[in-house]
């Protein structure tokens, strides 16, 4: 690892300053995706800000018709959060099946989406709930949030700082995830609210995580596995490595898109 | 250089590092902990596991600088007044290891798993729980065993 530089700001806008400050500085939140690429050296920040200290970014919270997640939050504790598994289940499951218990203990939800790794989850999560991410400057919608492998909207010194979630009825996560390193493979998220169906995928994309309209609009007859039978997705856009084929993940978001329907509508 | 403060088993510790030392290496290279161990040094195999304030977590991917002020404790730990904790006890009576390269981060994992789901594990649980730790001997089978009796042992 490269050296750097060491801060802990207690308030965003101490962070936020920082920053501004040494352009080359990156943000630290649970550092299970940032301190690996460091180790590796493909990753050389001048400045690490480590968020752990701020105030205020940690929590699950009911609010009216939504559920609100501090964006230092934990995966452990998203998963386990009581509020959540009784309103939004479908969303609870989804950090746990990240990583490893260990990694789950110190892992966030803002840096995993603010890294959008193309096979991480909780983009998936976030674009099929259409989730609203909330920074220190403005709201940003999932749908115009994640804009690629490892690109998002966020700018030069913008953090994090909740994500909210508006409760669907049905909601589910299905994951085909990868033996070795947890992350998936293809991972599908549903979800139904009123009349807004969404069916977010992850780890399948070459371009990182998108919504399946072609599903999206067989389910608005009928929110059901039955609805998408027997229908497929083009592998062009589909990545393609070691691990799988396009044609096998093209295969995967089908399948994975009809389990998490028969969750969602168990 | 940063300096950098918590406690470590009970005791106040103090070191001056660069920012970029992990905890993993201030624990073995400045207070000479070496029970805990680096296998992979890519958070995959659990060897480096020690609980920061309590939780289990991977000191090979945490900074030293990131736990000030926090309270870890390692394999060194466990031991009091000269006697095995009830985990270590149950992986040396149930030969809960083979090379023994594992069995600090998989003890260290072992009580996090009771932490979380109790004293009473099934097999199936321990196996899912383990899932961020690996014996390369392949020795699974009598350190599921040993956590198993190990956790009902820590009941008492």
């Amino acid at each position: 690892m490269y050296n750097f530089t060491f801060h802990r700001p207690t308030t965003v806008r101490q962070a936020a300053g920082l920053l501004a400050r040494n352009p080359e500085g990156k943000l630290l939140a649970g550092g299970h995706s940032l301190l690996p690429v460091m180790k590796q050296r493909l990753a050389q920040p001048s400045a690490l800000v480590d968020l752990s200290q701020v105030e205020g970014l940690t929590g699950v919270e009911l609010k009216g018709r939504s559920v609100v997640i501090g964006a230092m939050t934990r995966h452990a504790d998203v998963a386990n959060s009581e509020i959540l598994k009784e309103v939004l289940p479908g969303l609870a499951s989804t950090p746990g099946s990240i990583g490893d218990p260990q990694v789950r203990n110190r892992g966030t939800l803002g840096g995993s989406i603010a890294n959008n790794d193309p096979n991480a989850d909780y983009p998936a999560a976030c674009l099929g709930l259409g989730a609203t991410i909330i920074t220190n400057k403005r709201r940003i919608a999932a749908d115009d949030f994640f804009q690629g492998m490892f690109t998002t909207a966020l700018e030069e010194g913008e953090i994090i700082v909740k994500v909210s979630f508006p409760i669907a009825k049905k909601a589910a996560y299905e994951k085909f995830k990868h033996p070795a390193s947890g992350f998936a493979l293809v991972g599908v998220f549903v979800s139904k609210r009123g009349p807004d169906i969404r069916v977010a995928v992850t780890g399948a994309g070459s371009n990182g995580v998108f919504r399946v309209k072609s599903f999206e609009e067989a389910l608005a007859k009928r929110f059901s596995p039955k609805s998408i039978e027997g229908l497929t997705i083009p592998t062009s856009g589909m990545n393609s490595d070691i691990h799988a084929t396009p044609e096998y993940r093209a295969h995967l978001v089908g399948v994975l898109a009809r389990r998490a329907l028969a969750k969602a509508t168990a | 250089m940063a300096k950098v403060s918590m406690t470590v088993n009970g005791k106040a510790v103090t070191g001056d590092v660069e920012p970029r030392t992990l905890l993993v290496q201030f624990l073995r290279e400045n207070l000479r902990l070496t029970g805990t161990h680096v296998g992979c040094d890519t958070s995959q195999c659990g060897a480096c596991v020690v609980h920061i304030d309590g939780v289990a977590a991977k000191s090979c991917t945490a900074l030293a600088v990131q736990c000030e002020g926090q309270s870890i404790t390692t394999i060194e730990g466990l031991a009091s007044d000269g006697k095995l904790h009830p985990m270590q006890e149950a992986f040396r009576e149930r030969h809960g290891l083979q090379c023994g390269y594992c069995t600090p981060g998989m003890i260290m994992a072992a009580l996090d798993i009771v932490r979380r789901r109790g004293n009473e594990l099934d097999e199936h649980t321990i196996r899912d729980q383990l899932d961020g730790n690996i014996c390369r001997c392949t020795g699974y089978h009598n350190i599921v065993k040993a956590i198993e009796a190990g956790a009902r042992a820590m009941a008492k």
